[in-house]
């Protein structure tokens, strides 16, 4: 196995005021291909910021940080974008579809960007949404869609371009708890077909569905184990 | 992204709003309409004053004698008579930027036909008149230079003489007229005019012989001219060289010594034409000025609009970003998105413009000229005023940190 996220002693460190505050605090982390990791923590403990580093939303002050073996901690912004479109899936809590666009064209947006032609673009689009289970739901607009079905098309869009890692950031924020078993279930469906995925979340019925668990506290990791993950699907 | 992608994207974002498009448009709608509105109304006006010199003769000059001066009350220009028969072939023969010239003696007497009267301008030339005027004979031919040299009692009716003494379909050629007591043969009709810029009808006039008109009106040819005379320079180019050659020559025939005021004077028509245009052109100016103003209010709607739409959809672009789109495809959407906005405005605002041109025109007679070049300038001068204004919000977008626009409320 191949380190697909490797982060060696990662700073961050904002000025509020004269305060100079450390959200991350010398963080090292590796995570090896097809691993399923929940990163714990209360607000304030990093876990954020930690996640939009991996997304490559956000730069280290300092540390270095190679992402599928590519270091990503020095690029400008416009290359970032080009690795968030080649190698990263986006999930968040509030699904974030683009409003009166209809499922099939919220998936394709990744390959828009990533240049792909749109007769591709659709299928890929298409199958995208079939593997998410909403094949019967292509030309529905976000507004005709329940929450479940959104954050459905979120994973949708986050999984068509074929990631190295699948980030969700409090993906089941926003959902009743028989709607959070359905779409865990389906993350655990494409950690077992081999995707890597990494979530933040606060809450331990959900991080219990990962292999693997990251505690932050202060901007530190506090531990990092691995576990016996629940099955969603029995769950359900 | 593509352009073509990237087009649609802004066209749908501008159609999701389309009162508040169209009130940002209103501005560029407007602005465009009052510039190619302004521009017509210049361009007619123009075109109207150059038609209008165009009917009194191209290149044209006309040389007046001196005034007299008694009792130090001194008489306009033409009150005594200083140019003679021998000037005029001086000219003639002489100034070679000299194309023709014509003298030209004026008086307004009756003309009387069988049953109807019609007191008309009457002017006594030589042929060579109605080349300089560039007014060709519509019915019969002009009197010709044999006529002159017998002082044969022909004449050239005008068309609106030939209207009130036969009627307006009528062909007077052959038929005789009596002016005071001699009657002429009528031997041609001067084709139709119209009015000169200041109203006045040209085709209200009657045209013999110079000889039979000094003989027969003025009651004899004496050694001097008693009228003016036309000269048609060789081109609209020599005019002024044309000008300064018969100024030299009448000074030296006149034996003027240098210093002296001239006896004569020196009118050319092509600088009045020019000085009305410059007129025109100024008026022109300063009404498309003035809609130019509200464009660029316009354009500073339309930057206001693009901020609030980029503030209402931070999110979305926080979404694109994260998904891999470059600041440049930001900055390129919103960019073309004011670019639709203020094309789409143009577009309106051309047909609105032309719209009232054609309405101004029907309804106050208004002499309106659309041109071309000028709904082109003025649609790529609202597609400039689009990118321009729009540069700044999108400029804006594209620096937006997509962490902060995720979370945006």
């Amino acid at each position: 196995m191949s380190a697909v996220i490797q982060i060696d002693d990662a700073v961050k460190s904002y000025l509020t005021g004269d305060v100079e505050v450390r959200a991350l605090d010398g963080v090292s982390l590796r995570v090896e291909e097809g691993e399923f990791v929940a990163i714990m923590g209360a607000s304030g403990s990093g876990k954020s910021t930690l996640m939009n580093v991996i997304g490559c939303l956000d730069k280290p002050t300092s540390g270095q940080y190679a992402l599928a073996g590519q270091v990503v901690s020095g690029l400008s912004r416009s290359e970032l974008a080009d690795i968030r479109n080649r190698f990263l899936g986006f999930v968040f809590q509030q699904f974030n579809l683009l409003a009166r666009t209809t499922a099939v064209e919220n998936v394709e947006l990744p390959l828009v960007y990533g240049g792909v032609g749109s007769r591709e673009r659709t299928e890929r689009a298409v199958s995208a949404l079939v593997k998410v289970g909403l094949g019967s739901r292509l030309d529905h607009k976000p507004n005709q869609l329940s929450g479940g079905q959104q954050q459905r098309v979120a994973i949708a869009r986050a999984i068509v371009n074929r990631p190295k890692v699948l980030l969700a950031d409090e993906p089941t924020g926003a959902l009743d708890s028989k709607t959070s078993v359905e779409v865990m279930a389906l993350f655990q469906e494409l950690w077992r077909a081999g995707m890597t995925i990494v979530i933040v979340t606060h809450e331990p019925d959900v991080a219990a569905y990962a292999a693997r668990i990251i505690v932050m506290r202060d901007g530190k990791v506090l531990s990092d184990r691995a576990q016996n993950p629940a099955s969603a699907a029995a769950a359900r | 992204m593509s352009p073509f992608i990237t087009v649609r994207v802004a066209t749908r974002a501008v159609l999701r709003n389309k009162m508040r498009a169209f009130l940002t448009t209103l501005g560029i709608i407007i602005g465009v309409a009052a510039v190619i509105a302004m521009m017509a109304i210049g361009a007619g006006a123009k075109a109207q004053v150059e038609q209008a010199f165009a009917a009194m003769g191209t290149n044209m000059l006309i040389i007046l004698p001196g005034s007299t001066s008694a009792g130090g009350v001194q008489g306009g220009f033409g009150s005594m008579p200083t140019l003679t028969w021998e000037d005029l072939t001086a000219i003639r023969n002489e100034v070679s930027t000299v194309k023709y010239a014509a003298p030209t003696l004026r008086s307004n007497m009756p003309v009387v036909s069988e049953d109807q009267n019609w007191t008309t301008g009457i002017t006594g030339t030589s042929p060579e008149y109605f080349d300089i005027r560039s007014w060709p004979v519509s019915m019969g031919a002009a009197f010709t230079q044999g006529d002159v040299d017998a002082a044969t009692n022909v004449v050239v009716l005008g068309q609106t003489v030939v209207d009130k003494l036969f009627g307006a379909s009528a062909d007077p050629v052959g038929q005789t007229v009596r002016i005071g007591t001699t009657p002429f043969v009528v031997v041609g009709v001067a084709g139709k005019k119209g009015q000169s810029a200041t109203g006045q009808d040209y085709d209200d006039a009657a045209f013999m012989p110079v000889t039979t008109f000094a003989r027969k009106i003025q009651g004899g040819l004496g050694k001097y001219i008693q009228g003016s005379i036309a000269v048609a320079a060789m081109s609209a180019d020599t005019t002024s060289k044309a000008q300064r050659d018969i100024s030299d020559l009448l000074r030296d025939r006149h034996h003027i010594a240098a210093g002296a005021s001239d006896d004569f004077s020196l009118r050319n028509l092509s600088e009045i034409a020019g000085a009305q245009q410059q007129g025109a052109d100024t008026m022109t100016t300063l009404l498309a000025s003035v809609a130019a103003v509200s464009l660029l209010v316009g354009g500073i709607g339309i930057m206001n609009i693009m901020l609030v739409s980029v503030t209402e959809r931070t999110r979305e672009i926080g979404v694109r970003m994260a998904v891999g789109a470059r600041p440049s495809a930001i900055l390129a959407q919103f960019l073309v998105e004011a670019l639709t906005l203020s094309l789409a405005g143009g577009v309106l605002g051309v047909l609105l413009g032309v719209g009232s041109a054609q309405w101004l025109a029907s309804r106050f007679h208004w002499a309106t000229l659309i041109q071309p070049e000028v709904i082109t300038v003025s649609v790529a001068f609202s597609a400039l005023v689009g990118v321009v204004f729009g540069l700044y919000p999108a400029h804006k977008a594209s620096r937006l940190d997509p962490i902060d626009a995720l979370r945006f409320e």
